[in-house]
């Protein structure tokens, strides 16, 4: 059996109520040490208040090659944008 | 620099008409700006030079540890020491991140490290010269630092998405290295004329193996070019040496310091400084192994690795013997 740690992903959350975001990788032997690890690597300068790890070989990720399909479809539908619409200044902020 | 003479797996820029369709794609896509991400399509070449590029850098990360760590017992106050803890430990993620960058290309980090232990990857020639006296760990900061940001700023815009994300990330934390290592000269340069003198003598000893961490002179070189045309090297050699220069020589004049060239000169007609080139016979020689510290560091190196293993071995026993308990639950 190979020795080597497995890999796990590392996500953040800031102190700002934004979402958990994705700041890289590290190995670690199991989810506790990969955690305490993450604390190491990844916040050394009160870049979060929470940590999130899974590990790499359980993410599923779409394909480069599925772009076209996956994508290309909104682009063609701007009216979900807000600035689709005009609305004249005298109606105020809307 | 942290990646001196890289080769690329490659025999030159093939021009368009050489390139495959899918060759021709990949270079409009960096020539348009794009970021190629892991599992998108790339040339064997670009793949096997970035291995080699950034497991070098990282390397070289890791190895850089060692210098400075010599002072961490013997830092003159304890705020000094925690800073310097800091510091190596910032080195230390540095390493980190850049692996892990490297690891998206397919390479494990086993292979890497084994690749450094035996000798097959490199790190940067800088870490083979000795840190004598705490002056040093000031020329290492200002200087060693110095140099590294002058080549990781640009590589933020490199073209590979994963070594990008690893330089911003260190670029932002290089600033401080540099300005704690510049910190240290001051006080050194201001101190009794005994310091002032170990400040003078770090500077003397450091400011040439500082030049050669730029790498020779690569302006005629088929693997820069192909490199440059990938968008894994942005600058040549000399011009981020120049760079270098230009930027360090007012920073000696103002501790007071002189750099040790008698040939630098301002040159008001290109606008920079002429200056001395190293010697570069002392360049290849490190880089085959025959620098003052070769075999401290990769002892040091092969002797933490060899004496982990047990911690490596038996941690991911727990884990596994663990998860098959709560499997069998």
């Amino acid at each position: 059996m190979k020795n080597e740690w497995p890999l796990w992903e590392v996500f953040i959350r800031g102190q700002h109520g934004l979402s958990h975001r994705h700041v890289g990788s590290l190995h670690a032997p199991d989810a506790e040490m990969a955690i305490k690890n993450a604390r190491d690597v990844y916040t050394r300068r009160n870049e979060g208040v929470s940590i999130w790890v899974v590990k790499a070989a359980d993410i599923a990720a779409s394909s480069p090659s599925d772009k076209g399909p996956l994508y290309e479809p909104s682009q063609s539908k701007v009216y979900r944008h807000p600035t689709f619409f005009d609305i004249p200044e005298d109606v105020g902020a809307m | 620099m942290y990646a001196q003479m890289i080769k690329t797996a490659s025999t030159g820029v093939k021009s368009r008409e050489e390139m495959t369709e899918e060759e021709r794609r990949f270079q409009d896509r960096i020539d348009a700006g794009e970021k190629i991400e892991p599992k998108d399509w790339m040339p064997d070449d670009y793949r096997a030079t970035l291995i080699r590029q950034i497991g070098q850098h990282a390397h070289s990360e890791i190895v850089g540890q060692l210098p400075e760590g010599n002072w961490i017992t013997r830092a003159p106050t304890l705020e000094r020491k925690a800073i310097l803890l800091a510091k190596v430990q910032d080195e230390a993620g540095h390493g980190l991140y850049l692996y892990c960058a490297a690891e998206t290309l397919g390479v494990s980090r086993d292979e890497l490290t084994e690749d450094l232990l035996s000798g097959k990857m490199k790190y940067s020639s800088i870490f083979n010269y000795p840190t004598l006296t705490w002056a040093d760990i000031g020329a290492v900061g200002w200087l060693v630092d110095g140099a590294a940001i002058m080549n990781q700023v640009p590589l933020q815009r490199t073209s590979f998405g994963p070594y990008s994300r690893a330089m911003i990330r260190i670029c932002k934390e290089e600033s401080f290295h540099q300005r704690q290592g510049y910190d240290i000269m001051m006080k050194m340069a201001q101190g009794t004329p005994e310091q002032k003198r170990m400040a003078q003598d770090a500077l003397n000893r450091f400011w040439y193996p500082s030049l050669m961490m730029f790498g020779p002179s690569d302006k005629d070189s088929i693997h820069s070019a192909q490199s440059m045309a990938w968008k894994i090297k942005i600058n040549t050699n000399d011009e981020l040496r120049q760079k270098f220069v230009d930027q360090t020589v007012p920073q000696a004049e103002y501790l007071g310091l002189s750099v040790p060239d008698e040939n630098l000169k301002w040159n008001e007609e290109t606008g920079h400084y002429d200056f001395t080139q190293p010697d570069w016979t002392e360049f290849f020689d490190v880089i085959k192994g025959n620098g003052p510290c070769n075999t401290d560091r990769m002892a040091a190196r092969n002797k933490a690795w060899d004496e982990g293993k047990w911690v490596r071995d038996g941690l991911l026993a727990h884990a596994r013997k663990r998860a098959a308990r709560v499997a069998a639950e």
